[in-house]
């Protein structure tokens, strides 16, 4: 035989209008997961630096320690409301298709797994929607 | 038609008389059946005559690529039109183009009747067989190419060593040494059992899941959906013993067995048999999960 002509990957995202729905499903629940890492060690980071005034009385009564002006101060700022909101998009879906990942490991409704999706997809929408009021209260935008 | 010939002799009394009095009522059925074939012949002539005035073809686009020739080292895309007719697949329309047009037009095709597995193709960006795609149900031009994650050998025709190593690695073959008690030599199956291997022997070996399979992309050792179907296929059959089951798990329990799918569904979406692969890889993924769990 001939040498052959190996042309990589085909199924690359160049072909992400043809991905069907279980695709559509392991690819966002990467990057829903890779997103949750990176937001667990920001928090991380963010409050293991905020402590400095742990022990000084004084100055948590007054609301005047670090740990109380950083997270009022990243509070205020719209972009990190908006985060949130993602955030809460991210963390929903991620759970939902967990679930969904589960009864697929159990064996139950593989049939429907695409319905799974979609449902998961939906319920993210509502979730996210309805929770805008509340993260969005207090801020000047 | 037959059923005059299965008349029993003795009623032939009795028949002729019915065949007088249907005479009387109207045309006998061989003057139905002419008029019938007559009515056929017109109506295929006004659609051949459509086809004609509408000159409807096909809008093929067509991986080229052949190592041994120069000038043809570069894949490109080769555009045939061929007539359309009723009832065209992918595959008569390849045939057609590779008889009418250009008789260096490679691909594997076998039986035409989605049996022997020749004929897979990246179609309009999906694997499915040449032999079973209505042309009517896809969006043209038509778009196609040899299966993905294979190496290509010639235009259409990939390199499928690996997917038969896969294949055999799982030894996909009955392989139960001890008979039946009794006299029986037969391997008798129950109804049920036949019915839960049932779909997995339909698999006919054409690799459109392993191509489709992006783990088995990125992964060479991953044993792929259709190997691991076929490992189902016996060790679900209840006429292997217990041994055989486990020797078959042990060989599905590793790392780049069962334990490489990650549920995507893309086996499932585009297998031409309709083979629910990810249900049985997941069956056998917790079976292996059953076998080494111990509570004692």
């Amino acid at each position: 035989m001939s040498e052959s002509y190996n042309r990589g990957l085909i199924e690359d995202f160049g072909r992400w209008r043809e991905f069907a729905p279980g695709m559509w499903a392991w690819i966002l629940h990467k990057f829903t997961g890779w997103i949750l890492i990176g937001y667990l060690f920001t928090h991380i980071a963010v409050l293991s630096n905020a402590l400095g005034a742990a022990g000084n009385e004084a100055k948590i009564a007054a609301g005047e320690d670090i740990y109380t002006t950083t997270l009022q101060g990243l509070e205020g700022l719209f972009l990190i409301r908006v985060l949130e909101v993602g955030l809460l998009a991210v963390a929903v879906f991620h759970i939902l298709n967990g679930v969904r990942l589960l009864m697929i490991d159990l064996g139950i409704g593989l049939e429907a797994q695409d319905k799974s999706f979609y449902i998961s997809l939906v319920v993210t929408a509502a979730i996210t929607v309805a929770s805008v009021p509340t993260f969005m209260t207090g801020v000047g935008a | 038609m037959s059923t005059q010939q299965e008349q029993p002799t003795d009623a032939d009394d009795a028949g002729t008389g019915q065949a007088d009095d249907a005479a009387d009522a109207g045309p006998s059925p061989q003057d139905r059946r002419m008029d019938k074939k007559a009515d056929r012949r017109i109506e295929r002539e006004r659609a051949a005559g459509a086809t004609d005035a509408d000159a409807e073809t096909v809008h093929l686009k067509v991986f080229r690529y052949d190592p041994e020739v120069e000038g043809k080292q570069e894949p490109r895309f080769d555009d045939f039109h061929v007539p359309f007719e009723k009832g065209m697949t992918v595959l008569d329309a390849l045939i057609y183009a590779r008889d009418e047009f250009d008789p260096s037009l490679t691909f594997r095709h076998s039986c035409r009747q989605a049996v022997c597995g020749s004929d897979a193709f990246f179609v309009n960006g999906r694997q499915r067989l040449g032999c079973q795609t209505q042309i009517s149900d896809l969006d043209g031009p038509v778009r196609v190419e040899p299966l993905p994650h294979q190496d290509v050998v010639k235009d259409l025709v990939v390199d499928m060593e690996h997917f038969y190593e896969q294949m055999h690695a799982v030894e996909p073959y009955f392989q139960e040494e001890d008979l039946p008690d009794g006299d029986l030599e037969e391997q008798y199956q129950t109804r049920e059992n036949r019915e839960k291997v049932k779909m997995s022997t339909r698999c006919i070996w054409c690799g459109a899941c392993m191509s489709s399979c992006n783990i088995a992309a990125g992964d060479n050792e991953y044993l792929g959906p259709a190997a691991i179907n076929k490992a189902y296929r016996f060790a679900m059959d209840d006429r292997e013993g217990e041994e055989l089951k486990e020797h078959r798990l042990r060989i599905m329990e590793q790392e780049h067995g069962v334990w490489r799918c990650q549920t995507q569904f893309s086996c499932t979406e585009v297998c031409p048999k309709d083979i629910p692969l990810t249900e049985h890889i997941q069956e056998l993924k917790r079976e292996a999960v059953k076998k080494n769990l111990k509570f004692w």
